[in-house]
């Protein structure tokens, strides 16, 4: 009996979505081998292990805080995106909100207009609105997300560069606010130093982790990726599901901003260029399809530490700093090749 | 007489000047396989559409055990009991069979805030459901669809509609693209649906297989339905293609021998 399998892990149906014919008698190792996060776990940690024996200083406490600190924010990012492309659509506009949230927020709080606070409540609003008319171009306009979310973009940067006039706005006054120490507060465990956001991270991919593989909106969520037709044809509500994840992902981006503002004590309307692609390569070589109906949180959370470790990696054993998007490409590939590699086995039975 | 399950009378739908479909009555009693035949462009699928609740007719009424329904989508039907199983397009191939299964009605866990699914429950049904369509060999309900073979898929795809209950199952050429095998077993299943108290409509360009499966024959030509009461047990293959046609055995070789270069 299978009677186990649901008090097994987040992740059993995606695995069981990878394991094809009679896999009743297979052994434990035999199907974490099958599971889509193995790859990206390899490759975790034999990146790991040759940073590390490079540079002992690379496994240093202080090494490990500072790359957590900025993962988690991106992480953020990563974590909503894996379900939006789970549903067959992916948001390039991510990286702007990224940048307009914070500048938005403390543009009302400089100006007096508010307090911090109510500063934030407005641009999670505003980037939750921003979400719902890219959902509602892709879904009811039937424009790929493509397009869509491209265009947002550029709209979005641009209001935060026309904001701004294209400054870095101040924020030194949020020191010690219950707000920062809620979101980004530091303490030290042990060697450690954490931030505050670490938890909200862990929270999200829990509880994100949950929605996709327990959930029925999970269900629907793959579905709408997988056979739109078909999911539409038993009453799942596909375009609703899209535009409520298109909502995630940019209330996850603009929070995310937040953060990372709060923490470095900076709002400048650039920050954010290109992390649209950044996360969307954290998504993928976490074992995400990039065509939709297949999905894994636990394999994005891989995904998220194997580019960020890479990048902190690469400049602690000496490599140029500028050679870092060298490697991400080369690890992209290579994961792709392996994607298709195992598709294709799948399939082999069919 | 007693009032069939579905009775669709006068039906017209015209997309633009053409006329798919012109008075064409049409009706399924309960426990009957009825199979659908007429060439391309007969009308066959604009019936299913309209049936479906896929496309809206024109004009004409649609009666579900003499009451009168209006099915504006497909959602609309499948709550009358009207399941519709389009060749290849009916299932999630990355989904478990299970999740299939439940797709859009999964149960849920109590407490419902969590909006949990009861997996356990899924697959205890997905498993029986298997083996109560005649699915034989051991498969477990979270096999994804994608490793499934063609005639698994309609299988589980019949044993979805069979198991919420819908009154008529409709297969639209549920045994294109399959083995000899794997026809029989999908044939097998439609029989299966039958005994347990479904209606089925059967649409196939093999006659066949047809003639092996249903009750009564419908022929439709250029959007009307031209015979709705042939046997098939007193019926031959030759006579229903002739229906089918419109055309006499001299016509239809005339018309063959027109074709063929000349001598």
């Amino acid at each position: 009996m299978r009677r186990d399998q649901s008090a097994d892990a987040v992740e059993i149906v995606a695995c069981s979505n990878h394991v094809a014919g009679s896999m009743e008698n297979r052994s434990l190792i035999q199907r974490l081998i099958g599971r889509p996060e193995f790859g990206p776990l390899v490759l975790l940690i034999i990146e790991l292990a040759v940073f590390w024996g490079i540079n002992p200083d690379f496994l240093s406490p202080q090494n490990i805080s500072n790359i957590l600190a900025f993962t988690v924010e991106l992480g953020l990012i990563a974590l909503a995106m894996t379900l939006l492309m789970t549903s067959g659509e992916f948001d390039l506009s991510v990286g702007s909100l990224f940048g307009f949230s914070p500048v938005l927020m403390w543009t009302l709080f400089n100006a007096g207009v508010t307090s911090l606070e109510v500063g934030l409540l407005v641009a999670l609003v505003v980037a939750a609105i921003i979400g719902l008319v890219n959902g509602w171009f892709v879904t009811q306009l039937k424009i790929p997300s493509f397009l869509v979310t491209l265009g947002m973009l550029l709209v979005v940067r641009g209001s935060a560069l026309f904001i701004t006039d294209g400054f870095p706005q101040r924020t030194w006054s949020a020191e010690g606010s219950w707000l920062a120490n809620l979101l980004v507060g530091d303490f030290y465990i042990g060697p450690f130093r954490v931030y505050a956001s670490l938890f909200w991270f862990i929270g999200a991919a829990i509880v994100l982790g949950y929605v996709l593989t327990q959930s029925r909106t999970g269900n629907w969520i793959q579905a709408a990726g997988g056979n739109p037709l078909a999911a539409r044809a038993r009453g799942v509500n596909v375009s609703r599901v899209k535009i409520g994840l298109f909502v995630l992902s940019s209330v996850m981006a603009s929070l995310a901003g937040v953060i990372s503002s709060l923490r470095t004590s900076a709002a400048n309307p650039n920050s954010g260029t290109g992390y649209e692609l950044e996360v969307i390569a954290m998504v993928v070589i976490g074992g995400t399809a990039l065509t939709g109906g297949r999905g894994t949180i636990i394999g994005t959370v891989l995904g998220i530490l194997i580019l960020r470790v890479m990048r902190n990696g690469i400049v602690l054993i000496g490599v140029p700093g500028l050679a870092y998007n060298i490697f991400i490409g080369a690890i992209i590939l290579g994961m792709m090749a392996l994607h298709s590699w195992l598709e294709r086995r799948h399939q082999a039975g069919t | 007489m007693a009032e069939p399950l579905i009775r669709m009378q006068n039906i017209r739908k015209s997309y633009g000047r053409v006329q798919a479909l012109v008075d064409a009555n049409f009706h399924v009693n309960e426990k009957e396989i009825v199979g659908l035949l007429g060439d391309n462009g007969a009308g066959k699928s604009t019936l299913i559409k309209v049936l479906s609740g896929a496309v809206p007719l024109t004009n004409g009424d649609i009666f579900i055990r003499g009451k009168k329904v209006t099915l504006r989508s497909t959602s609309d039907a499948i709550a009358h009991g009207i399941e519709t199983i389009y060749q290849d397009s009916a299932l999630v191939t990355q989904l478990s069979i299970a999740r299939n299964l439940f797709l859009g009605r999964e149960p849920i866990k109590p407490p419902r805030f969590l909006n949990r699914m009861d997996q356990e429950a899924m697959n205890t049904v997905a498993r029986d459901l298997l083996k109560e369509v005649g699915i034989s060999k051991n498969i477990p309900p979270t096999t994804p669809i994608g490793s499934l073979s063609g005639g698994e898929r309609q299988a589980v795809a019949i044993a979805r509609a069979m198991h919420f209950d819908s009154d008529l199952i409709i297969l639209d050429e549920p045994t294109n693209n399959l083995g000899v095998a794997e026809t029989q077993g999908v044939l097998s299943f439609v029989r299966n649906a039958r005994d347990s108290g479904h209606s089925c409509i059967f649409i196939a360009h093999n006659i066949h297989h047809v003639f092996q499966v249903v009750d009564r024959i419908v022929v439709m030509r250029r959007g009307k339905v031209v015979a709705d009461d042939i046997d098939p047990k007193k019926t031959t293959v030759s006579e229903v293609e002739r229906i089918i046609t419109g055309m006499s055995d001299k016509e239809i070789r005339d018309a063959v021998a027109d074709g063929k270069p000349a001598h």
